[in-house]
């Protein structure tokens, strides 16, 4: 489970003072679902989704995560944490096995168990053809299915996604979204951000329209469809995003 | 902290980088072929030019001396002399290197000779200049010869015995031993190489495991891992100083290779001529050496890792660690000069003091007190730049500076 109370965070910068990136947001989200965090690009939504992976610490509020407080529990917050974002690259110079393994390792995971961890992931996410190819020899398809094995190799039962479809074709993006799907299914708790509209409406069980930092609209989509009177969910983020500013 | 984690980070950086060209280079190659290069093989190259230039035969012209023509004629036979006719443009043509010397004659020069006057002789040369140095040696030696000759032929016209202008006989004897003599002169400089090369070897993986990975994108993949920044800093320090100590280990070895080559080559550019002058390191100075040397590889390491992840990127954080370079040589050929001796303030110095001992231990002197002043100093100025990392590996402004 993902619970965000007041989460703020506010970045100094030298040219345009005191940054408030995140301010007072605000969710909740269950094991089986999917809550897309919709917004712009600096909207706030990256910074949200770093603070609630540990690798950011908030300035006022709070966040747990399958129990753990960020802040206070951020090592157990991590063993129970996927992670995934653009800005999460591969080792270049490990193969895709290696680097898949070497998480496993940090994770704690005994030599068998990761062994048939990795070989399971192998199969599923179809990576046997490339698997002892250094990674920056992959295309960016074959590298983003050895993030996904990354970010699983420990059966995390929350998964964060920061705008994993940014950058693949639509062959890889559905594979992508596919894989999503299949986490919900599994029961893990998922929250991902994206700006693609068309993503949201497929994927997700609750939306939070992000906007300057603050959390604008939240709830399904027939919650938000029947709020705003329009089908269109570009339409409502629009109506959102411009009633809040 | 945990070892088992700190130990996964440091094999997994260890074949990462040994999988990187760059960090192979400046790890293994340059060290072993580019070291030895730079020492013995340009030492040996000037020894090879310099042996070509004492093959030459020189070009000198002779100003005035038309009434001394025995001298004129036995400066004539002089092996590898060749006198030219003198001319008034004589200094110009000693600037151009048309001729390496000039000898110039004062009037009644032999006249003088016969009776007991002290007629003078002067050698006009290019100060500092090779071949021009060659002739006046050989110059000096002619006259050398003929001013002794001289005195033997006045003390026997005068009924004299020869011995009488050299009462006795002196040189100088070396009594140290080949070690030591070794010691003293390489002393000095062997530390200098070895703190320096401990540097070369820690910069590029330093920069590569912090500002590098930071570029690549792939520090946020790693700190999103339940792997504890202590543990994260410490797998990365022991990659550093693993290569800062084997980039320092293999040059030593092959330097050593070299010269011991060198030394006992009968045309080794050392001579092999003086006889104290041996290729001489007891296996308990290397020891003694490196053991001195291992805090402050780890001091450089932590340092160098601390200031790149400073840097946005790898090309900043060169530009941070170059005049870092500056300040390390300093104290290092702060303790290859003249006067500058060990003692209690000098040996809180990180740098300084281990170039000092060194100096010592080389020359197999052991002062224990401050080796172990020295030891334990340069661990906690260690400490403290692991301190300092970890901090660093902490601070969200660090890691994420935009």
């Amino acid at each position: 489970m993902i619970e965000a109370l007041a989460l703020g965070k506010i970045f100094q910068d030298k040219k345009r003072g005191e940054v408030r990136a995140v301010d007072g947001v605000s969710f909740r989200c269950e094991p089986g679902q999917i809550y897309g965090l919709l917004g712009a690009n600096g909207a706030g939504k990256t910074t949200t989704l770093r603070i609630l992976a540990t690798i950011l610490q908030p300035t006022s509020g709070s966040a747990k995560i399958a129990g753990y407080d960020v802040v206070r529990q951020a090592q157990d917050v991590r063993r129970n944490v996927g992670f995934l974002s653009t800005a999460t690259a591969l080792y270049g110079r490990l193969t895709a096995r290696e680097t898949v393994e070497y998480f496993g390792r940090l994770y704690g995971m005994p030599e068998d168990v990761l062994r048939r961890r990795i070989d399971a992931l192998l199969d599923r996410l179809e990576m046997n053809e490339f698997r002892d190819r250094r990674c920056d020899k992959l295309s960016t398809g074959m590298k983003q299915k050895v993030s996904i094995a990354r970010t699983l190799v420990h059966d995390p039962p929350v998964m964060i996604f920061d705008e994993p479809t940014i950058g693949l074709d639509v062959m890889m993006a559905r594979t992508i979204v596919g894989f999503i799907r299949d986490c919900r299914s599994q029961g893990k708790t998922v929250i991902f951000s994206t700006h693609v509209m068309s993503e949201a409406e497929k994927l997700c069980d609750r939306i939070g329209i992000i906007h300057g930092g603050r959390l604008l609209a939240e709830g399904s989509l027939a919650e938000l469809r029947q709020r705003y009177q329009q089908n269109d969910l570009e339409e409502i983020f629009v109506r959102v995003a411009e009633g809040g500013q | 902290m945990s070892w088992r984690e700190t130990a996964i980070v440091y094999r997994k950086e260890l074949i990462d980088s040994l999988r990187d060209r760059r960090t192979v280079i400046s790890m293994i190659v340059i060290p072993v072929l580019a070291m030895p290069l730079l020492t013995v093989g340009l030492g040996y190259l000037s020894f090879t030019l310099l042996n070509r230039a004492k093959r030459e035969t020189s070009k000198i012209m002779v100003l005035g001396g038309a009434d001394s023509p025995n001298v004129l004629a036995a400066l004539r036979n002089v092996d590898k002399i060749e006198v030219v006719p003198s001319s008034p443009d004589y200094v110009e043509q000693i600037t151009n290197k048309q001729i390496r010397a000039a000898v110039e004659i004062s009037p009644g020069f032999e006249a003088a000779l016969a009776g007991s006057e002290t007629p003078t002789v002067q050698i006009d040369y290019y100060e500092g200049e090779t071949r021009s140095g060659i002739a006046v040696q050989r110059l000096t030696a002619f006259f050398s010869g003929l001013r002794e000759s001289t005195v033997r032929t006045r003390l026997v016209a005068r009924n004299l015995p020869p011995g009488l202008a050299q009462p006795f006989e002196f040189g100088p004897k070396n009594v140290v031993s080949p070690e030591k003599v070794f010691g003293n002169t390489f002393g000095s400089i062997i530390p200098y190489f070895v703190i320096l090369l401990c540097m070369t070897g820690a910069m590029y993986p330093a920069m590569d495991l912090t500002a590098g990975e930071k570029e690549r994108g792939t520090m946020e993949t790693i700190l999103c891992s339940p792997v504890s920044r202590t543990d994260l800093v410490i797998g990365k320090f022991l990659m550093v100083l693993t290569a800062s100590l084997a980039t320092a280990g293999l040059a030593m070895l092959s330097m050593s290779v070299s010269l011991v080559y060198a030394f006992r080559s009968k045309s080794g550019m050392m001579g092999g001529g003086t006889n104290a002058m041996q290729f001489a390191i007891h296996p308990k100075t290397v020891l003694g050496v490196f053991g001195m040397i291992l805090p402050i590889a780890m001091l450089l390491s932590l340092a160098m890792l601390a200031i790149s992840l400073f840097a946005k990127s790898f090309r900043e954080a060169q530009s941070y660690l170059s005049p870092l370079t500056i300040v390390i040589i300093f104290p290092a050929v702060m303790s290859m000069m003249p006067g500058v001796e060990l003692n209690a303030k000098l040996a809180l110095i990180p740098i300084l003091n281990t170039s000092l001992v060194c100096k010592e231990i080389i020359a197999g002197t052991y002062h224990w007190n401050y080796i172990l002043l020295i030891f334990a100093s340069t661990c906690v100025y260690a400490l403290l730049a692991l301190a300092a990392a970890v901090h660093l590996f902490n601070r969200e402004d660090v890691l994420f500076r935009a």
